[in-house]
């Protein structure tokens, strides 16, 4: 997955936040963009791992 | 009785009339009272109720009828289980709007049953997401064994309250390490046992696909006295197994005889620290565990679970997060917007990578019966520390605590976490089984404690 600038992923936070309806404040951006930075990355790690397009995820729903 | 007594000594001391149930509860009330000022373990305490069941302990003893196995022992719960009569807070400063509870959450229920009385609700990280014990709404709860120093957590109430002799069994909740962390810190038995073993029905969630609730105590014995009596299916938990109990006291006293231990290597001692890895060898030698095995993925497995930790999180908090988000810790708020925020495909990618590794290590298990590795990187931290070393490197503590704990609850297996008792400070170690063999870690930890390999220390307070 590539790399993400601050610049891009303020833009997503705040699309992201107007979408989900919730409020931001100016304030709270750096440390969620920590957050969702470190987030990012660590999914990279787990969605980049190769899987066959026919793999199960975990929960399984019993009807 | 005094402070330290085991629930096991408790509840044979209460059966064979040494002691009655009245005078352990008011004893571990008073104790509350002395010591919780600094400790700051409990958010409520249910005296009257627990006076209350005391006295009906005792009348069962006294006409003679059968008592459970936790006659007399007084407990209490992370406050976020449902105790009748308190609103169930989650650690939060949103929740204390809720209704009070009106009925307790099974497993109090099933406690109680056995003979148990619960003393009250305990502290614990916002909405179970964290790794402290602290807590800007109610204060951090403090380590027992040096008060300035963090209990663990989520369940930091829980781990504070019985290291520091208050109660010699609390419950807590473990999604990514919230029981085993704060018995790493503490100094105490945690069993998480296997996803789906104990219902999770009123007790307030963080991540569905992740949650495990158990007991912590200073005895291997009594964390099997109480995993035994909160077994059993329930139908109000869909996550619960309908498997019927497979008790472990039975078999606690079975020793290590033919058991295969191995331990965990790769990922689980690069990024631990000395106390951790000379904690991890003492246990090996003990058990004589000269087996290395490599838990395959491991460090993808923790970031499978952190993604899928944020993103549960905040879509369960997402109407929080819109109305109420002043009112959250900023920490935890801005970990729960950022959560809401992950794209659906990363999270799905983590569920189907879940998947892949829970066979992988499954297969370990062919050839071991359990696996050691640490469950901390070290021993408790300052309370307001924000950093810590891993491999060299400064990094961010709160996310990190959890690295060792985290691969292992991902795919639900079950644990023990044991005590060490070094100076200054303990410091925990895994043992892992596989899915429904919590009687084999029970075992093994009971070993250890027998061979006085492993014990909770008691702090000086």
């Amino acid at each position: 997955m590539g790399e993400i600038d601050d610049k891009a992923l303020e833009a997503y936070i705040k699309t992201a936040a107007a979408a989900l309806g919730i409020p931001l404040e100016e304030a709270w951006m750096p440390s969620i963009r920590a957050n969702l930075d470190v987030s990012l990355r660590l999914a990279s790690l787990a969605a980049d791992f190769e899987l066959p397009d026919e793999s199960e995820p975990a929960p399984v729903f019993e009807a | 009785m005094e402070a330290w007594s085991t629930a096991a000594e408790i509840a044979e001391a209460v059966a064979q009339g040494r002691t009655s149930a009245l005078a352990v509860t008011e004893a571990a009330l008073a104790r509350i009272e002395e010591r919780d000022g600094i400790l700051n373990t409990f958010t409520a305490v249910t005296a009257e109720r627990a006076l209350a069941k005391a006295r009906l302990v005792d009348a069962a003893c006294a006409a003679g009828r059968p008592l459970g196995p936790l006659a007399g022992v007084p407990f209490a719960v992370k406050n976020l289980f449902d105790v009748a009569g308190l609103p169930t807070l989650a650690g939060s400063k949103i929740n204390r709007d809720r209704a009070p509870a009106t009925t307790d959450a099974p497993l109090i229920t099933r406690l109680e049953k056995a003979g148990g009385v619960l003393l009250g609700a305990l502290n614990m990280g916002e909405y179970a997401y964290d790794f402290t014990g602290e807590n800007v709404h109610d204060g951090s709860s403090r380590n027992p064994h040096d008060t300035s120093r963090m209990t663990g957590g989520s369940s930091g109430g829980s781990g504070g309250s019985v290291a520091g002799g208050l109660v010699p069994l609390a419950l807590g909740s473990d999604t990514n390490g919230s029981i085993r962390v704060p018995s790493s810190f503490c100094g105490l038995f945690g069993l998480k046992p296997t996803y789906g073993r104990l219902t999770r029905a009123r007790t307030f969630p963080f991540v569905a696909s992740l949650d495990h609730l158990g007991p912590l105590a200073r005895s291997a014995r009594d964390l099997a006295l109480a995993y035994d009596a909160m077994q059993g299916p329930d139908a109000e938990d869909p996550v619960c197994t309908t498997r019927a109990p497979e008790l472990a006291v039975p078999t606690l006293h079975n020793g290590i005889g033919g058991l295969r231990v191995a331990v965990a290597g790769g990922y689980f001692e690069r990024g631990a620290g000395p106390e951790a890895l000379s904690a991890l060898a003492t246990v090996a030698k003990a058990l004589g565990a000269n087996q290395r095995i490599e838990l395959p993925e491991a460090q993808r497995a923790r970031s499978a679970a952190f993604v899928i930790t944020t993103s549960e999180g905040g879509a369960l908090h997402l109407d929080r997060l819109r109305t109420r988000a002043r009112d959250f810790d900023p920490a935890t708020r801005d970990r729960l917007i950022s959560g809401a925020m992950i794209p659906a495909s990363l999270v799905v990618k983590a569920q189907k990578f879940r998947r892949w590794y829970r066979e992988q290590v499954l297969r370990l298990f062919e050839h071991c019966d359990a696996i050691l590795a640490p469950a901390t990187p070290m021993t408790a931290p300052k309370l307001g520390q924000q950093t810590m070393m891993l491999e060299g490197a400064e990094v961010p503590l709160r996310a990190n605590i959890g690295i060792f704990t985290q691969p292992i609850s991902f795919i639900g297996l079950p644990v023990v976490c044991v005590p060490l008792p070094l100076r200054p400070l303990p410091i925990g170690v895994q043992i892992i089984a596989a899915p429904w063999r919590e009687d084999i870690a029970l075992r093994i930890a009971h070993h250890l404690e027998e061979a006085q390999v492993v014990r909770a220390p008691r702090p000086s307070i």
